[in-house]
């Protein structure tokens, strides 16, 4: 018996010496762990979405009817449209305003690229709540920036506009994903073959024209990444529409968390959390889409 | 030719610009922690201690400590132990679904953490689980592992594999070679994973918030907190703590990262 199931195993252990082999097992461990709690739990949360739940009991019938209400009940269509728009906005804003600064460290960081990009990144691991709230601080009606407005005497009464709403939102989300745009901007800054600006500016271009025949068309993976890494994240974001977002800034997450609390409807929460995800996929391949067009027309 | 200069002092002006606004906030709260008044607003009135003093008697405070350091070390022990295995497969060998393999594990870096943390959470309460520490430790690996992979492969990629291959030559053990070789060049790398996963874990709200059930970390208990607006200075105080206790973490991880690039300027 023992012999028979040792020659049972023999392909297995042959498999598990070839370098194809040596190289799955080596990786098992956390793909085991990957395909157990991410893969398994998405798939449970995606059939979940197509059942119904009445009291505490899931009726496990096909329906469509949830992704019906996420997709067409006024209240969850706004809220995804308006989750879309703020993570697209958050995107561009922080990628805009990070690309001048990854610039700056690739190009005259000299020694101390590592250092710029430590101080730049550090912001981003601490205090992830503490930051949020911090914007409310600043933001709020007797906040920090009205307070001062006030002393400098440029406004005559606090501004009430400048928290509970998208923009409270927008800003706050900029503030937080900035350090995460800065990195895939500067890898791909450092990857641009210097000596092509160098050719360029010899043969008579611009500044301008360099920048956007060259450096712009060349770091667009880099681009494309950043925006990607904002947008994905915080269209799901659920802390900074409690704190700063107000009535008017609430987002879906605000809604998925309800319904996997208070309002313990799971099969509803989890056709927002899949249309969300397929919604945010949709626009970010339409996104890489554009900038590819562009960066053709570019060159 | 006096345009290059001009345009590159705007480019600092606008860097250093940018770099304020990315510390104001983050410096701001424990400004307002030392400051001795209930409601954190302008004008500052006087210096004080208190808020942190009355820090130090708050029991459920403390539990919340000591559960956020329960899961902070474990999620960077294992997160670091699954990050040596896959950042080995990704610097070591060659093989077809690699890149498919690797993306998975590097996944829970982009996804809304409100999606990983719902699946968990109904899975794990399918399964009949209590929420506790444990459930969020499995949340938190999650999230972690990706940064462990990333400082991970540079640490890999900085010694030469063939210390390994003389290693075995000579007639170590695979296990021989690893505890003797392996983990010392990468030591560097290790302790830089730990204490970024760590500081990650320290720093985790929505995951935490979602599977912790009974047993809050600090960022869940902070959130809590928010409720009851005399509660905020002290808030303030514990927040400028942890913001505190991050910077060294993450400083330490850095120069240890340093080390680790060091070791490999040394190679021959």
């Amino acid at each position: 018996m023992p012999a028979e199931r040792a020659a049972g195993l023999a392909p297995v252990t042959r498999f598990l010496a070839t370098e194809t082999g040596k190289g799955w097992l080596t990786i098992s461990p956390p793909l085991l762990y990957a395909m157990l709690l991410l893969i398994g739990p998405i798939i449970v949360i995606v059939a979940n979405s197509f059942w119904s739940q009445d009291y505490l009991t899931i009726d496990r019938t096909f329906t469509l009817e949830n992704y019906k209400a996420a997709l067409t009940e006024p209240i969850y269509r706004d809220l995804l449209m308006r989750s879309l728009f703020v993570s697209v906005t958050v995107a561009f804003v922080t990628v805009i305003l990070a690309y001048p600064v990854a610039w700056f460290v690739s190009f005259h960081g000299g020694r101390y690229k590592g250092l710029w990009l430590f101080i730049i990144t550090v912001p981003f691991w601490s205090g992830y709540l503490l930051r949020i709230l911090s914007w409310k601080v600043i933001l709020g009606y007797k906040g920090v920036l009205n307070e001062t407005l006030l002393y400098l005497g440029v406004i005559a009464e606090p501004l009430s506009w400048l928290i509970y709403n998208v923009n409270a939102v927008i800003i706050t989300l900029a503030h937080s994903w900035a350090a995460f745009a800065i990195l895939p901007l500067f890898v791909s800054l450092e990857k641009l073959d210097r000596s092509l600006l160098e050719a360029a500016a010899d043969l008579g271009d611009g500044p301008l024209r360099r920048f956007l025949r060259i450096t712009l068309p060349l770091t667009m993976p880099g681009i494309v990444a950043a925006l990607m890494i904002v947008m994905i994240p915080t269209v799901g974001d659920y802390v900074t529409p409690k704190l700063v977002g107000g009535k008017d800034g609430v987002m879906i997450a605000n809604a998925i968390q309800v319904q996997f609390g208070k309002a313990s409807n799971w099969p509803l929460g989890a056709a927002l959390a899949v249309s969300t995800m397929i919604i945010v996929s949709m626009v970010a391949g339409a996104i890489v889409l554009l900038l590819a067009g562009l960066k053709r027309m570019l060159k | 030719m006096s345009a290059a200069p001009i345009a590159k002092r705007i480019l600092s002006a606008y860097v250093i610009f940018y770099v304020a606004i990315l510390y104001f906030p983050v410096l701001l709260l424990p400004v307002f922690s030392f400051n001795d008044s209930a409601t954190p607003k302008l004008p500052l009135v006087g210096f004080t201690f208190k808020w942190y003093e009355s820090l130090s008697g708050n029991a459920a405070m403390q539990g919340a400590a000591w559960n956020s350091l329960i899961v902070g070390v474990s999620a960077a022990v294992l997160s670091t132990v699954l990050g040596i295995c896959a950042a080995r497969a990704i610097t070591r060998h060659r093989f077809r679904g690699l890149g498919a393999a690797s993306s998975l594990i590097m996944a829970p870096l982009i996804l809304p953490e409100i999606i990983i943390a719902i699946s968990l959470l109904v899975v794990l309460l399918g399964l009949g689980l209590q929420l506790s520490l444990v459930t969020v430790i499995l949340g938190h690996l999650l999230i972690c592992v990706p940064y462990s992979v990333t400082v991970l492969v540079s640490g890999f990629e900085g010694f030469d594999p063939s210390m390994e291959e003389a290693s075995r030559d000579l007639g170590e053990t695979s296990f021989g070679t690893l505890r003797r070789v392996t983990l010392p060049m990468l030591a560097p790398s290790i302790v830089s994973s730990l204490l970024v996963t760590f500081t990650i874990s320290l720093d985790e709200f929505i995951l935490a918030f979602f599977l912790s059930g009974t047993e809050p970390t600090l960022p869940v208990y902070i959130w809590g907190q928010l409720r009851f607006a005399a509660k905020l200075p002290n808030v303030l105080a514990l927040g400028s703590i942890l913001i505190a206790a991050s910077l060294v973490l993450l400083t330490a991880a850095e120069l240890f990262r340093r080390r680790a690039e060091r070791k490999m300027e040394l190679r021959p």
